[in-house]
């Protein structure tokens, strides 16, 4: 099955929205703490059937903890947690109805790549036609069926991380928990893996939980996505509304670049806001809605994507612009990052497309520019 | 960088020196020995003749003296029933005694490698602590604690749990005991470092995968493990098997172990030739689980755990 056959049902994929959807995942006002410390701080969060869901952070923001409370490694100090309707409070792990998918993998070093699929079954008591049935299966889904003797150390990691998938969706479990599952592979095995991860989930049609610090592979593979800060959620929502729509500085900070430019409110209504700023040496036109009220610090958040930059100064002096000067350029190949230092004191940032092979760049360090943008490129934010 | 032949020397010589080694303490030491057990006994200094001297000795008396070796300190192993059911007693004695120290080292070692990171440092120097006194001391030590008036007779009178002193000492369970206490770090520590490194999350998979948390410690835990506990039996088992302070302290007359018949050989009887029979014999009955041993390790190797 591909992902292009499926693609349509993915983008109308949208349960959150709907009031009736009942959820699969309930966690409601869940807390934990080790001692002093408190790792996830009062929750809540539902997570629907066939969701594909990433929980994303920085290390040490919850993420992980929250996972093994799903999982039954870690018992809430506070909430509870249901799945299918019924609550998890002291369902040991072995009984409750989700897999995981282990960062180091956890495969069992004395047992061949069939007895690691085949464990799970096994502790279900299955016949044993069945359990070898199912193996077979799992080992054509991973494309590893001349691997089925091998030990795990005879194994690329690319392979070991395949088994460790196996072993996990082998149970056909109700949610699979993946907790940085692509994190150990190399950056183009990863990215195929990603889309390979994304076809599974579709053609199994179960949910998947993943915890991930690498903003691309939540990006890329989740329906929806819950940035968590120190214990907490700071936004969940679907990848585009969380790049286009960060509902403060720290989502906008965290994924994806971001310029951030300071200023006041001196104008806010239909739509149409006006912030005071002396980096602009004047006044950012922005559209949309924001709760300031005049006088309000506010902050005009804007992608260097989205930012043009010119040697000439725009024709339209009432469009937003900034001057400085070249500071440094980042060629990362489809694009390049420019810095600019401003004249008015600060840096932005704005990238542009490489589409011509970079033989002598027009624009080059030190050179006098222009930073122009549309009042919709960017999003005035107050926190 | 390309390999002179000065570094190569010296590459030679750090090699050389572990061989060296083995050559001086255990091959030259284990020639005489054999040569020995094949000596006739005699009242004499040395004991045991012939003795071979290369300067003295033309060709002709040496090859004399070389047909003058003898088998019969063997066959003497073979034909007295002593020598067999000493070597079977200390067998027996000594195998029974690792797989008791099996039931008690696991679970010490398993609860030392479960402790809080912080603690292990201490657990382990608790096991070690005791070697810092010396064995013999230790060993005498248990002679007060296990004789009809010691410390365990008196606290058990006192407790009620017996009214009259019970023979401890002088039997094989004071035997038992002796090498159970003494060798306990021997398959503790093994254990423990086999234990410890062990990945918390395996343990998880398998509970996840559905198994109890007794059922993880079977399926996973302790097959993992195995490499500790033949580690560990065979540092236990190995030296109790020639064991000989112990049985001659805290045993009785009726405790027979090969070590101590070897020493009576050695000292009672000044037959020279006969213990070191007695002891060439005990190094080939004990090569074959050294040997295991080893072919064992090689395989673990090869599987790169």
């Amino acid at each position: 099955m591909s992902a292009k056959a499926l693609g349509p049902v993915r983008r109308k994929f949208a349960p959150w929205n709907d009031p009736s959807a009942v959820p699969l995942i309930k966690i409601r006002d869940v807390s934990k703490s080790f001692g002093s410390f408190t790792a996830v701080n009062n929750v809540s969060l539902d997570i629907y059937e066939r969701e594909f869901f990433a929980l994303l952070g920085p290390s040490g923001c919850g993420k992980t903890t929250l996972m093994r409370m799903l999982a039954g490694f870690e018992i809430p100090s506070a909430g509870s947690i249901s799945i299918a309707g019924e609550d998890l409070a002291g369902t040991p792990p072995h009984k409750r109805p989700v897999n995981m998918m282990f960062q180091s993998y956890a495969l069992f070093p004395h047992m061949s790549v069939e007895k690691n699929i085949a464990f799970g079954l096994e502790m279900d008591k299955l016949p044993k036609g069945e359990i070898s049935a199912r193996v077979d299966e799992m080992l054509k889904l991973v494309k590893l069926e001349e691997f089925a003797k091998r030990k795990p150390h005879q194994l690329s990691g690319g392979q070991r991380q395949r088994v460790a998938l196996a072993r996990s969706i082998a149970k056909r479990p109700k949610v699979l928990l993946l907790d940085e599952p692509l994190g150990a592979l190399d950056k183009k095995l990863r990215e195929e893996t990603q889309f390979e991860l994304l076809d599974l989930q579709m053609a199994l049609g179960m949910t998947f939980v993943i915890v991930t610090h690498d903003q691309d592979e939540a990006m890329t593979m989740a329906d929806r996505i819950a940035v968590m800060n120190h214990g907490q959620f700071v936004q969940i929502s679907p990848p585009a509304e969380l790049y286009e729509q960060p509902i403060c500085k720290y989502v906008a900070d965290f994924i994806g670049d971001i310029n951030l430019l300071e200023g006041r409110v001196t104008k806010n209504e239909r739509g149409h806001i006006v912030l005071g700023s002396e980096i602009t040496g004047g006044r950012i036109e922005a559209s949309g809605e924001t709760v300031a009220g005049l006088g309000d610090k506010a902050w005009f958040a804007v992608r260097p994507e989205k930012v043009s930059i010119d040697l000439q100064p725009p024709n339209d002096p009432t469009v937003n612009t900034v001057s400085g000067t070249v500071w440094d350029i980042g060629y990362v190949g489809d694009i390049s990052v420019y810095h600019v230092k401003l004249d008015n004191g600060g840096t932005m940032r704005a990238s542009i497309a490489n589409t011509r092979r970079v033989v002598e760049r027009p624009i080059s360090w030190e050179d006098k520019v222009f930073l122009t943008w549309a009042p919709d490129a960017g999003i005035v934010l107050t926190k | 960088m390309a390999k002179t032949p000065q570094t190569q020397n010296r590459r030679w010589i750090v090699t050389a020196v572990p061989y060296l080694w083995m050559v001086i303490f255990f091959l030259v030491p284990f020639f005489i020995v054999l040569k020995i057990s094949f000596s006739n006994s005699e009242i004499a200094q040395p004991p045991y003749s012939p003795v071979f001297d290369f300067i003295v000795d033309g060709w002709d008396e040496m090859l004399d003296k070389l047909a003058s070796l003898t088998t019969d300190n063997y066959l003497r192993l073979i034909q007295d029933s002593i020598y067999s059911s000493s070597y079977l007693s200390s067998l027996w004695i000594a195998g029974s005694s690792t797989v008791m120290m099996l039931f008690i080292a696991y679970p010490i070692a398993y609860g030392m490698a479960r402790a809080p990171k912080s603690w292990r440092p201490t657990l382990v120097m608790m096991v070690i602590l005791p070697f810092w006194t010396s064995f013999l001391i230790r060993v005498y030590a248990w002679i007060a604690i296990l004789s009809e008036e010691g410390l365990l007779n008196s606290a058990l009178t006192w407790l009620g749990v017996i009214d009259e002193p019970i023979q401890i000492l002088s039997t094989n369970t004071a035997v038992y005991i002796g090498i159970l206490y003494s060798y306990l770090p021997f398959m503790v520590l093994p254990l423990y470092s086999n234990l410890e490194k062990m990945d918390d999350s395996l343990i998880e998979a398998a509970k996840d995968l559905g198994c109890t948390q007794i059922g993880a410690f079977w399926r996973v835990t302790f097959p993992l493990s195995l490499p500790g506990v033949i580690a560990g039996c065979f540092l236990v088992f190995i030296p109790a098997v020639g064991e000989f302070v112990i049985p001659d302290l805290l045993g009785g007359s009726d405790t027979i172990m090969i070590g101590k018949t070897m020493w009576e050989e050695f000292f009672n009887n000044r037959d020279w030739p006969a213990a070191s029979g007695v002891a060439i014999a005990l190094l080939i009955i004990l090569m074959i689980p050294i040997m295991i041993f080893q072919t064992n390790e090689a395989r673990q190797q090869e599987a790169g755990r």
